[in-house]
């Protein structure tokens, strides 16, 4: 826009709004209007989010420094500052790295898969027959809409040991250690995760899909037809047109992929019967545990403080790229 | 042309590498379907799953052998599910706050994200990483004082304050989303438009806005089925039965003596259905994207 890109900018962050640059004859009463723009467009998002959020989000952060139980929370009694008390309480239990590092490992092995099937499905989209793409869409469609809470307790069905009509058929394809198999076993909980993996999977993808699908529209035909009258093959013209227009989008559908696994909740607790075994525990299935099940809620708040600290040490390098990528244009 | 009528070709003579070169490309179309096809199947077998055992008579929805047709056919769960209490109230909740929570999410979102994406101004990186690290925290520590907040103000069990409650946690991720569409939209456009006598309201208004449509019609499903699907904010937040949405609805199926599977299914399938259908009628809003033809060089 005009204002912003007439003069060529210092590398540096600029100290304040738009420069006047060619509109040296405005007066400043007109630069004042034009440099409250941007914030008269971010004003009603702030204000929605700050009024319902704020208070929220502060007192989450204030009873992570304090002892807050039951007898705070219902029965009004004075929560007393306990310092830094909660957190050492967690960084001492070894239970909280364990699961941290399952968290981890769980959530890199799930985005990948979401981000590198998500991606494969939206090229194919854009290859496959009108029908064909029409089906997908209808079935990415119906999938997403189904109420998630029901959708887990469809795979919870379909994964059970007596009835589950997906072991029935990983039996009858040959896979006959499938019979009657229970998935959630506690001495070997790998099966219970990886399916737990899958359900997550398949219910980001039509988000996924969708959104880059969305994405890829906004390639221009005439940059691939340019590109390939130069000689470029079809993996070029991926990595230099494609991917650089799909950048943006894949880095939000990634870090938002990071954001939601990372603090999983509903499938492992509907899956694991509402009282997950702790071997399937992750990051979200713990705060919850500690703060509503056995009422330490000050001990909740700070696990939730650092799954955000750890999520933003996660996410800083996208977080970066992004106030980047607009600064760069 | 379609590659899938390749006969249609008219009387013009076709030289024969023409003929061999669409044939190729007929074969890897083809395998392309194909491998869509596995998609298909192994992404819908749940849904196909919900609404096959919605059509099952109670007894044969359970049985160590899956019956892969719902034959004979019932409509008897869903008849049950429809007459079953607040189905139309929950209904019409839904759809008020669905309507509530995409307007105005959409509406406010595409504001912030264009002032993110084309202004710099002081306090946008904090902006930012406001966005992004609000989506970052469990929700579960947040309902009960969010629940206060909203008693406060006098809003809970009042759809104003539910539709308030979503859009909190859905502003940061369409604004963040709408961003990622608007930088790639040319800023040479918008100055041309500006050139050409629009006003930078109606330059945004008139170009940028169905520019990123597909963006705003994939945002505006998130939004849609966000509001639609939750289930822990709005049985939080509204509190008595005629006030409930439809996936607090759903409850209704379990009771002391278990969850009747069939009926919650058809009552899942019903409520699934209207989702569906709004989005088929629109999807190809996201599938021709507009900038096709507006981006020349």
């Amino acid at each position: 826009m005009a204002v912003e890109t007439q003069a060529p900018r210092p590398a540096g962050r600029r100290p304040s709004a738009p420069s006047s640059g060619a509109a040296g004859g405005t007066s400043s009463r007109r630069r004042l209007r034009r440099a409250s723009v941007p914030y008269l467009l971010i004003l009603p998002t702030v204000v929605v989010v700050a009024a319902v959020l704020g208070y929220p989000l502060w007192k989450l952060f204030d009873i992570s420094f304090r002892h807050y139980g039951f007898a705070q929370i219902v029965g009004g009694k004075a929560a007393p500052h306990n310092g830094l008390a909660n957190y050492r309480a967690i960084f001492d239990d070894n239970f909280f790295w364990t699961v941290l590092v399952r968290t981890v490992v769980w959530t890199t092995a799930v985005v990948v898969a979401t981000v590198l099937i998500g991606l494969a499905l939206a090229l194919l989209m854009e290859r496959i027959s009108r029908w064909a793409r029409l089906l997908l869409t209808f079935v990415l469609i119906a999938a997403w809409s189904m109420p998630r809470v029901v959708a887990t307790e469809m795979w919870k069905w379909m994964t059970d040991y007596q009835f589950g009509v997906l072991n029935y058929s990983l039996d009858k394809i040959g896979l006959h250690q499938f019979r009657s198999y229970n998935w959630f076993v506690p001495s070997r909980p790998l099966p219970g995760l990886i399916l737990v993996g899958i359900v997550v999977v398949w219910g980001a993808l039509p988000f996924v899909v969708i959104t880059l699908y969305a994405s890829l529209t906004q390639v221009p035909k005439e940059l691939v037809e340019a590109a390939t009258c130069d000689g470029a093959g079809p993996t070029t013209v991926f990595r230099m047109v494609t991917i650089p227009i799909l950048r943006p989008v894949l880095v939000i559908v990634t870090s938002l992929s990071i954001i939601w696994d990372f603090g999983v909740f509903d499938q492992i607790y509907i899956m694991g019967d509402n009282v997950p075994d702790k071997a399937f525990w992750l990051m979200g299935v713990y705060a919850y545990s500690d703060a509503f099940r056995q009422g330490y809620f000050g001990l909740g708040a700070a696990i939730s403080i650092v799954m955000v600290a750890v999520l933003l040490v996660v996410t800083v390098f996208y977080v970066r790229q992004m106030i980047r990528l607009g600064e760069t244009e | 042309m379609s590659v899938l009528t390749p006969s249609r070709t008219g009387g013009t003579p076709v030289r024969p590498g023409a003929v061999k070169a669409r044939r190729r490309r007929r074969t890897v179309r083809s395998s392309y379907n194909l491998v869509a096809g596995l998609f298909i199947v192994l992404i819908g077998f749940p849904v196909y799953w919900m609404v096959a055992t919605a059509l099952k008579p109670g007894n044969k929805a359970l049985s160590y052998v899956p019956q892969w047709f719902p034959w004979p056919m019932t409509w008897d769960n869903f008849d049950a599910a429809i007459h079953k209490d607040f189905f139309l109230s929950s209904l019409r909740n839904s759809a008020l706050v669905v309507v509530g929570v995409v307007v105005a999410s959409l509406l406010l979102a595409s504001l912030a994200a264009l002032a993110v994406s084309r202004f710099h101004f002081r306090g946008r990186a904090v902006f930012i990483v406001m966005i992004v690290a609000i989506q970052m925290v469990p929700l579960a520590g947040l309902v009960i004082p969010l629940f206060k907040v909203l008693a406060t103000a006098h809003l809970t069990n009042r759809i104003p304050g539910l539709i308030l409650a979503y859009l909190t946690f859905v502003l940061p991720f369409t604004v963040w989303t709408l961003r990622g569409f608007i930088i790639n939209i040319p800023v040479e456009l918008e100055e041309a438009a500006l050139v050409d006598g629009c006003t930078r309201t109606s330059a945004f208004f008139r170009i940028t806005l169905p520019l990123i449509a597909p963006g705003l019609v994939a945002t505006g499903i998130f939004a849609f089925i966000q509001a639609w699907n939750d289930f822990l904010l709005a049985v939080t937040i509204m509190q008595d039965n005629k006030d409930y949405t439809a996936t607090v609805w759903l409850s209704f199926f379990t009771n002391r003596q278990g969850t009747s599977y069939p009926q919650l299914m058809a009552g899942s399938t019903i409520i699934a259905a209207p989702v569906v259908v709004f989005f088929m009628a629109i999807q190809h809003r996201v599938a021709t994207g507009l900038t096709a033809g507006a981006v020349k060089g």
